[in-house]
């Protein structure tokens, strides 16, 4: 009877913590920014931070939980970001309180990035690993292409929208918003930390409880073994489809964060590199780490700023860390010392080790 | 042998136990076959399986029988023939719809969801006994503890009858090899089946641990009511617990009987043994 | 009549140095079941060592291509040996990550040692053109060249894995690494061999495909390495006659729907025909279908 509490207790126990640690990273990070002891440049990057976490969250949801590459998850921010700043944009006047305004982005934003993923999931999740990503990253390309090529105004009579060419016939009053490959060119920024950090919790909390109830072992059982999944009764279109859409519905919602945070964005920010951006945070975080993701989308947005001494090495050390990275953490030998170094610094405190093992196997 | 039963006609022809005359069948296959290009694979395959019959489905390599089960399951659509579970045709059902009519299977090269803990594998198998939909569970609403405490509960229930509580927190990969068949059997329980079908369960078992599952493939069959179809090349086991078998080679029926039956059909004895054994 | 003449000549040209690129993808592919996304930037460097071998050192331009071919193959089977070899038994994911990696350093040390700022590159066949049915039809040099090389490394390639020994090698190590093994084959050297081959192919795909589009940057070889890629998918990725197949519809594929239907969009296009054809064949147009076994 007690063990399966402990069970509960010991997922539990991790997903506080990742709470935890984002609650009071924003703490001191508000409060840094706030009396100014943080640098302009490391300010200007907290909006951009959260919402890569986001992507990194979302996109573990399908790469570590459901067990499917993505590489076209950039297209969901893209769509997210579109139409998240265009309903932002066209309520301006209907809608005064800006905290409302964003939100009301984000909401559109992840509901078309949804509606999206719907769209792409339904045929890309019929195909199988390399496959399947090759797919969603041609899903990305083609997204970016038709929003390269999309005409979007408002004027009082409503939204007017076409493509390849501007024939919007707006009115005096009309503005454009979204001017084809030149992109939005005059969003308000109404992105902030809070807003981001909010954002980032709302993704924690409904990723970790998707995972951890019978939706999300649903979805790693079709990970882990499809057709023994299947032959218990799981319906394996249904729950790979939640998978995909929920993580394309959050990537949207960060797509509104990120793209407020900036006066212009063009669809060429949304491209191949950008997923596979997010791909690397995700991987280096470890797949199904939540935290993982969270740390290592953070560390990896700093890094390029924080080698700017390095100039324009920084790129060259920020591919030969990857790759390093990656060896050590992935290479027999390398891993070998590693686990040894581990050890070392785990011995200095059998203490709490014991504790939390009593915990584990107390009955 | 405790398990001598004797064994009766039904008015498709084939036989099952005394016991479970006056109930219908729980399992009937008429003609069902199977082609894989030019290959038959499976042709006019009958079989009849009484409501707690446990039933043994044998033939040398390569005669089928596995293909039977995905044959059974809906894994493969069949090429020709009716499967009716309970009186009702599976046709053109999903593997997971064929599940929750109530065929459960367990693999013959293990398939465990081998990243999860034990509990965690019980629990997918119980999914479908979990009431609350995906949104009540984000929002955590008090139903959603409700039902998970529930099932956890069931879980250990479960994994009691094979005395594996206590790997409730082990992760499934991880677990000797003797534990994850126990466990594949288990998670098949859990989907609450009225057959269960299990393929090779005392594969790689020494006597003593076959001897073990023989008892507790009988106490799960006693306990659940439940009626058991298995594929097994142990012949003591099949022997042993079997009451009613059914022999295939190349696809098709050779012989269908009682344990004394089968151990004297000349016509199995030479599908094993070849022409010299039989004489 | 004419002009679809010359849009099928050019298409097939483009899709001719799509090939080329993809063979290097499906053999790496269909050998150590990675996703080699460096390859594109190795197309680059070649491109730029040929560059640099005929504009700075007088070369004759058969030479630079010899060159680049050279410094393509020792580059390839050296990042072989230093990040995917040690990665063998690791999961793909992290050797994908790596070949990003690679891909990153390729890119960014290019653009240390080379600058970014684009080059010219002249054509290594000259820029003259041939004349048809009285002028009506006039074909560049280039894409002669381009689709005759394309024909050359097709049959090269077909008797190599055919009919010599390391390229039955190579292909027993694909089919299974571990048989191919006890079967006394030398799976490190049979991968590092086909690294070489992919490597030194896409040397030669950097040279023809900068003297069709002339203008050279360390991010040249980037979005010609995964339209390749797609290629690759498109005729069945570890397929050699696949990738062939893959990449000339894909060039003709882009080429007519940037005359026929949007400039824009033939990006989008090309895509959109890539995910129709693997909806209606999962494996690719040449690829096996393997069922799972039960």
């Amino acid at each position: 009877m007690k063990t399966k509490k402990m069970t509960l207790n010991r997922n539990a126990r991790k997903n506080y913590l990742t709470y935890g640690l984002v609650i009071a990273a924003y703490a001191i990070l508000q409060t840094m920014s706030t009396t100014g002891a943080i640098s302009s440049s490391l300010k200007g990057m907290l909006v951009p931070i959260c919402a890569y976490v986001v992507m990194a969250i979302s996109l573990n949801l399908t790469v570590g939980v459901l067990g499917e590459l993505s590489l076209g998850h950039a297209g969901f921010m893209s769509v997210g970001a579109f139409t998240g700043v265009t309903a932002a944009m066209s309520l301006q006047t209907a809608v005064p309180s800006p905290v409302l305004r964003l939100l009301i982005g984000m909401i559109t934003g992840a509901v078309f990035a949804a509606i999206a993923g719907v769209l792409i999931g339904i045929p890309v999740l019929r195909l199988k690993g390399d496959y399947l990503a090759i797919v969603t990253l041609a899903f990305g390309e083609i997204i970016k292409s038709i929003i390269n090529n999309l005409y979007v105004g408002v004027d009082e009579h409503g939204l007017q929208i076409s493509i390849l060419t501007n024939k919007l016939a707006l009115s005096d009053n009309g503005k454009i918003i979204i001017n084809g490959p030149m992109g939005i060119t005059t969003i308000e920024k109404l992105s902030t930390f809070t807003a981001g950090f909010l954002l980032v919790m709302v993704t924690l909390f409904i990723v970790f409880n998707l995972v951890n109830s019978r939706s999300g072992r649903a979805i790693m059982a079709i990970r882990d073994n499809r057709i023994a999944a299947e032959s218990v009764g799981v319906n394996i279109v249904k729950y790979r489809l939640m998978a995909f859409v929920t993580s394309a519905a959050l990537a949207g919602a960060s797509g509104t964060l990120f793209a407020m945070n900036y006066s212009t964005i063009i669809a060429n920010k949304f491209d191949f590199n950008t997923s596979i951006l997010v791909l690397v945070f995700v991987v280096l975080g470890g797949l199904g780490n939540m935290l993982g993701s969270i740390i290592a989308a953070a560390a990896l947005t700093i890094l390029p700023e924080a080698l700017r001494q390095f100039a324009d090495y920084r790129m060259l050390i920020y591919a030969i860390v990857l790759i390093l990275v990656m060896l050590v953490t992935n290479n027999p030998t390398l891993k070998g010392y590693l686990d040894i170094a581990k050890q070392k610094l785990v011995r200095k405190k059998p203490a709490a080790q014991a504790a939390e093992g009593g915990g584990d196997n107390g009955k | 042998m405790a398990n001598k039963v004797k064994l009766v006609p039904v008015p498709s022809q084939s036989v099952i136990p005394e016991r479970d005359i006056d109930k219908s069948p729980i399992l009937e296959t008429h003609h069902l076959g199977i082609d894989f290009g030019g290959l038959v694979a499976v042709d006019d395959f009958n079989l009849t399986i009484g409501r707690t019959e446990i039933a043994g489905l044998i033939g040398p390599n390569g005669a089928g029988k596995t293909t039977i089960f995905n044959l059974l399951t809906n894994v493969y659509q069949p090429t020709r023939g009716t499967i009716l579970l309970d009186g009702k045709s599976t046709k053109g059902m999903k593997t997971s719809q064929v599940c929750k009519m109530g065929i459960a299977r367990t693999f013959q090269n293990i398939r465990l969801f081998s990243d999860m803990t034990v509990m965690e594998n019980i629990l997918v198998g119980l999914h479908d006994e979990m009431d609350y939909n995906t949104l009540s569970a984000v929002l955590r609403m008090p139903w959603f503890f409700r039902s998970e405490r529930i099932a956890r509960e069931r879980a250990i229930e479960l994994l009691s009858i094979f005395n594996m509580e206590d790997m409730a927190d082990a992760v499934a990969g991880s677990l000797p090899y003797g534990a994850q068949r126990r466990l594949e059997i288990l998670r098949a329980l859990a989907t609450n089946p009225s057959l269960l079908l299990l393929d090779e369960p005392a594969a790689g078992m020494n006597p003593s641990e076959t001897e073990e599952l023989m008892e507790n493939i009988r106490r799960i069959r006693d306990m659940f009511q439940i009626a058991v179809l298995l594929i097994e090349h142990d012949m003591n086991l099949v022997m042993g617990i079997c009451e009613g078998i059914c022999v295939v080679n190349y696809g098709k029926v050779i012989a269908k009987g009682d344990p004394d039956q089968i151990k004297n059909d000349p016509v199995v004895i030479e599908a094993y043994l070849g022409k010299k054994g039989a004489k | 009549m004419m002009t679809f003449l010359n849009y099928l000549l050019s298409g097939i040209s483009l899709g001719s140095i799509y090939a080329i690129i993809a063979l290097g993808y499906t053999m790496v592919y269909g050998i150590a079941k990675m996703l080699n996304f460096a390859h594109g930037d190795v197309i680059m460097v070649g491109a730029y060592i040929c560059f640099f071998a005929v504009s700075r050192y007088s070369l004759p331009p058969l030479l630079g291509v010899i060159a680049a071919m050279a410094v393509c193959t020792v580059l390839g089977v050296i990042v072989e040996r230093l990040a995917y070899k040690p990665l063998r038994s690791a999961p793909s994911l992290a050797v994908l990550i790596t070949a990003i990696g690679v891909s990153y350093f390729l890119q960014n040390g290019a653009q240390l040692l080379w600058t970014p700022n684009p080059k010219v590159f002249s054509s290594v066949v000259g820029t003259n053109r041939l004349a048809l049915f009285g002028g009506q039809l006039t074909v560049s040099y280039v894409t002669l060249v381009t689709i005759a090389s394309c024909v050359v490394i097709m049959v090269a390639l077909t008797w190599f894995t055919g009919k010599t020994k390391t390229g039955k090698a190579m292909r027993a190590c694909s089919e299974d690494k571990g048989a191919a093994q006890l079967m006394g084959i030398n799976v490190n050297s049979t991968i590092s061999v086909t690294f070489a081959i992919g490597s030194g192919l896409a040397a030669i795909a950097g040279v023809l495909l900068c003297s069709a589009y002339p203008t050279l940057v360390p991010t040249t070889g980037a979005m010609p390495g995964i339209k390749a890629f797609t290629a690759a998918v498109f005729g069945g990725i570890g397929s050699i006659p696949g990738a062939m197949l893959g990449g000339i519809l894909l060039g003709v594929i882009e080429i007519f729907s940037k005359a026929y239907i949007s400039t824009q969009l033939s990006d989008a296009v090309v895509f959109a025909v890539l995910i129709i054809v693997l909806l209606v064949k999962p494996a690719g147009l040449l690829g096996k279908q393997v069922r799972e076994k039960v």
